[in-house]
């Protein structure tokens, strides 16, 4: 089985960032966050259960590659848990806590952002603050880059380390489409000359329901309620413009609208199999890569639209049951690393954008990120500049409850 | 010790499907503290009512369970009618474990990939004489009516039922009733259903039950190719209990219950249904009618199976195809080019996840059929047999225990595993390979019983007799005459047994806590990932290892009795 919505990993944001307070520690495992020393000692011989999507094997090889410098670095055992879904390990520390296991838990890490980070922050189930003691975190530098310490829109306080970058990226097959939409407007026209080619996740999966956000901020003129919580603003005036455009979108579209794909790999396999022409990732290597692995052919473009596309950040967080708090805190740093994110980064290895400021970067360790990408599958290198922040995280909500009452059992 | 084996099976079992039911009735009545929920109160069941498209889900679930079990034991029952003797016959009888131990998502991912617009079928339609040049934009996977989720199901069902057939056959004496009917002038075909089937139902009913039960509540086939818009109920239950909204886990719990209750209607809706079949059926038997229809079964008997048969099989290698293609467009029948690279990147993880499925599947069909042994020795030594097929307890309170086994077969996993992740948490039970095996062991024991308990019952006791008679202890008895021939269909109960084991995908992760990786919950993590060249790689990987137990328990026999033919045993 399967399936269905992965992780809901990313969020980003550079509006109303706050700068997570930087508080004394609280931490519940032996050696406070702020002692890093202690930390590295007391982290040794611990195992890290890192709970994190197991759904594409490039990112699993590059965890597999993070156990290897891990053990070898601080011998620490890293153990990837792979999911089917983000919320399968949220569950487990929900289970944990309605059975009063609060100091040993079988989650030591988990891969997270957006909903799973707002649900888990607001039930207590998180360890923290701890991501402003990572001594790595100073090179993300908040004050410049907001989006690391905010995500939809929260502010992560401490409570997640940020890991890596994702931003809405179109594809289309070159070959065969000459100039594609550049607008959620132009979708629509060109989804009525091409019916049948075009679609989108079904909600509530994390990619189907950003792209309902991002067509809401491009029709709706309402940007700045979008950023604060929807019952603070009337939800039906606002995204009424998004009901109407869907309206008329989906007779156009894959299946005539009576079914959507199940995710967005699931898209990357339709237009593999030339049932979809244009689809849309949340990575943006994504493409690339499966134009390496054969899935696309080599004619894949990617582009994003010029109005910006949503991004945002995805983290790392640490359970607050956590028996290994040390060695969760010791690999969260590590992946902030120059080394580990230009990996990350490397297109033949993952290609997930650094949250790392390159810009600030001494030289010897900003020449790690200056890849040589010339690949045509990949987005033009200002591309990403173009960033659309999160809403706030009650939007998504309501947003999948609006769309699967108006369109689910019809 | 024999004695109290039975009631060891029931602790074994009930006790944590009523206590995985319990927590999750408190959820749903509003009870859930950790999340806020101290008071109790219907507002879940008023959320869930609320679900847009939940009676299109009940109605979808309910179906697919009477649909897929009155389909495939159609097809069953007149294979054996029609088929019985002839090639056919044979190759199907070859072809049944083979089909068994096929993951259920991998046959419902290859059907998927055999019937998809895109798929095989069309491939080889086009361009020509189809005329598509691209996929035609139909709704076949996923249909909103359920057509292709129960289509994967029944090619899944119908090696199960037939299985179970067949071991049940041999109590009946099939040949001689045919044989009985015909010299009154009855055609064969007619002359099986009329005097065969009616003595063959009440012993497969039991299996029967469980194909609705599991039909009605299936989650892994029915994501891959089940209606979306809305999905059945246990795969909507899922999404809640998984929501990042923590809330909805209330609901979740409440649609838990209704799992229970829609299933438990579709079970009740099949004893009607038998119910009305009897007394029509009756008329027709009796009737005397010893031609008509004949020919439209025989050749009915025939092609259904063969069309399950292959549709699974090709569907399989479908997927066998997709692990080594490198660029395979549309409309190409064949990839354009082949590669062995999806293997040699999955190779390297494969030995962990496999040794782990090896070792919980072994352990836990060991357990399992240490037990059913102990049970059913214990019921013959005492003299206590339930009649055959019936549930136990219409024949009184003994007996009625060993019915509680098939507990885990009818109550929907979804509806207590969940509840029971938390019963183990409180009573501080952490996620251990053990705590995996006690979870596998819950529904691998009835399967073995369920697989094992007609031969054992049917046994000869003058074997028994004899060697008691000779001086041997019960024991003696027991381990040197009935086990040593009783060895082939013990070993095929262990094989659907660890067939069992290594599909369990739910068990295995929540009661793992996602630490114990076997080849199953790796498959469905890479699934996600929607990779078909990676779900061929993982599927094949995962239908493999049961084969193997299903190649051990045909040719241990073999060799063991090389010179004493008749202890071979057909499976």
């Amino acid at each position: 089985m399967v399936i269905s919505l992965p992780r809901s990993r990313h969020s980003l944001t550079t509006s109303l960032a706050m700068i997570a307070l930087l508080g004394s520690a609280t931490s519940l495992a032996g050696a406070p966050p702020g002692d890093w020393q202690a930390v590295v000692e007391e982290a040794r011989g611990q195992s890290v259960y890192w709970h994190a999507w197991g759904g594409d094997s490039r990112t699993n090889r590059y965890l597999e590659w993070v156990a290897e410098r891990m053990q070898a670095e601080h011998d620490v055992d890293v153990i990837h848990v792979k999911l089917g879904d983000t919320a399968e390990a949220v569950s487990r520390v929900l289970a944990e806590k309605q059975a009063g296991n609060d100091d040993d838990g079988s989650v030591d890490l988990v891969w997270i952002n957006g909903e799973n980070f707002a649900a888990m922050r607001a039930n207590d189930l998180l360890f923290g603050p701890f991501a402003e003691q990572l001594p790595h975190f100073a090179l993300t530098h908040p004050e410049h880059n907001p989006e690391v310490v905010t995500d939809f829109t929260l502010p992560t306080d401490g409570f997640e380390s940020p890991w890596g970058k994702a931003q809405i990226t179109f594809y289309y097959d070159g070959a065969e489409i000459d100039t594609p939409p550049m607008s959620i407007v132009e979708l629509k026209a060109w989804a009525e000359a091409n019916p049948g080619r075009f679609s989108y996740p079904r909600i509530p999966d994390f990619a189907g329901s950003t792209f309902l956000k991002q067509a809401l901020i491009e029709l709706s003129d309402a940007d700045e309620a979008l950023y604060a919580p929807v019952e603070e603003s009337d939800f039906d005036a606002i995204s009424a413009p998004l009901w109407d455009y869907l309206d008329a979108l989906h007779p156009h579209l894959w299946r005539s609208g009576r079914q959507f794909p199940a995710s967005g790999p699931d898209m990357l396999r339709l237009v593999g199999d030339a049932e979809l022409s244009l689809a849309f990732t949340f990575n943006p290597a994504e493409p690339a890569a499966a134009v390496t692995d054969a899935e696309l052919p080599p004619s894949t473009r990617s582009y994003v639209f010029e109005g910006g596309t949503l991004g945002n950040v995805h983290f790392v967080a640490i359970p607050y049951n956590s028996p290994h708090k040390a060695a969760a805190m010791l690999l969260a740093d590590f992946l902030l690393t120059p080394e580990a994110q230009a990996r990350k980064q490397d297109l033949a290895v993952w290609g997930d954008p650094t949250v790392l400021d390159v810009t600030r970067l001494d030289d010897e360790q900003a020449a790690r990120f200056e890849g040589v990408e010339d690949n045509p599958t990949l987005l033009a290198p200002d591309a990403l500049e173009r960033t659309l922040p999160e809403p706030h995280p009650s939007w998504m909500e309501a947003l999948q409850d609006a769309w699967q009452a108006r369109y689910v059992g019809r | 010790m024999l004695r109290l084996t039975p009631w060891l099976i029931i602790a074994l079992l009930v006790g944590p499907i009523l206590a995985g039911l319990a927590m999750a009735a408190l959820p749903a009545f509003g009870y859930l503290p950790a999340l806020g929920g101290d008071a109790f109160s219907l507002e879940p069941w008023r959320a869930l009512l609320a679900q847009p498209g939940l009676a299109r889900s009940v109605a979808i679930s309910f179906t697919s369970g009477l649909a897929t079990t009155a389909v495939s034991l159609t097809v069953v029952l007149l294979f054996l009618a029609a088929a019985s003797g002839s090639r056919l016959d044979r190759w199907i009888r070859r072809m049944v474990s083979p089909l068994l131990s096929i993951p259920h998502a991998a046959a419902a991912f290859g059907l998927a990939f055999l019937i998809a617009p895109s798929g095989l079928v069309a491939r080889a339609l086009s361009p020509a004489p189809s005329g598509w040049e691209r996929p035609p934009d139909l709704l076949i996977v996923n249909d909103p009516w359920g057509l292709s989720l129960m289509a994967g199901l029944i090619i899944k069902e119908i090696p199960f039922l037939l299985l179970m057939s067949l071991a049940a056959l041999h109590q009946l004496d099939a040949e001689r009733r045919v044989a009985m009917a015909r010299s009154l002038g009855y055609r064969p075909t007619i002359a099986w259903l009329k005097v065969v089937m009616p003595s063959l139902y009440p012993l497969i009913r039991l299996p029967v039950f469980a194909v609705i039960a599991y039909a009605s509540s299936v989650v892994d086939v029915a994501m891959i190719l089940g209606p979306t818009l809305p999905p059945t109920l246990a795969v909507s239950i899922l999404t809640w209990f998984n929501a990042p909204d923590l809330s909805q886990r209330f609901m979740a719990s409440a649609g838990a219950l209704l799992q229970l209750g829609v299933t438990l209607a579709a079970l009740a809706s099949w004893w009607g249904l038998e119910c009305l079949v009897r007394r029509l059926g009756r008329g027709w038997v009796a009737g005397g009618q010893r031609q008509r229809g004949e020919r439209m079964l025989r050749l009915a008997g025939k092609a259904l199976i063969l069309l399950a048969a292959l549709t699974a099989l090709v569907g399989i290698a479908g997927l066998a195809l997709n692990s080594l293609a490198g660029v395979w467009r549309f409309p190409d029948g064949l990839p354009q080019t082949v590669t062995l690279q999806h293997w040699q990147r999955a190779l390297p993880s494969l030995g962990g996840p496999v040794a782990a499925t090896l070792l919980i599947a072994t352990v836990a069909t060991l357990l399992a059929a240490g037990l059913v042994l102990a049970a059913l020795e214990h019921e013959q030594r005492s003299g206590r047999q339930p009649a055959q097929g019936q549930l136990g307890f219409l024949e009184g309170r003994r007996s009625a225990a060993l019915t509680l086994l098939y507990l885990p077969l009818i109550v929907p996993q979804i509806a207590f595993l969940f509840g029971l992740v938390v019963v183990m948490e409180a009573l501080g039970t952490r996620p251990t390979r053990w705590l995996v095996i006690f979870g596998h062991l819950l529904f691998v024991l009835p399967y073995v019983f369920l697989s094992l308990s007609e031969a054992y019952r049917r046994f000869d006791p003058r074997w028994s007799r004899v060697a008691l008679t000779l001086g041997a202890t019960p024991d003696g008895a027991f381990w040197r005459v009935r086990l040593p021939m009783l060895l082939a269909p013990l070993l095929t109960a262990m094989a659907v047994g660890l067939a069992v084991s290594i599909g369990q995908y739910l068990p295995t992760l929540l009661l793992g806590a996602g630490r114990i990786t076997t080849v199953t919950t790796e498959a469905v993590a890479l699934a996600s990932g929607g990779s078909r060249r990676l779900i061929g790689v993982w599927a094949l990987v995962q239908a493999s290892l049961p084969l193997l137990g299903f190649i051990i328990a045909v040719g241990l026999p073999r060799l063991l009795w090389t010179n004493r033919r008749g202890m071979r045993g057909t499976p």
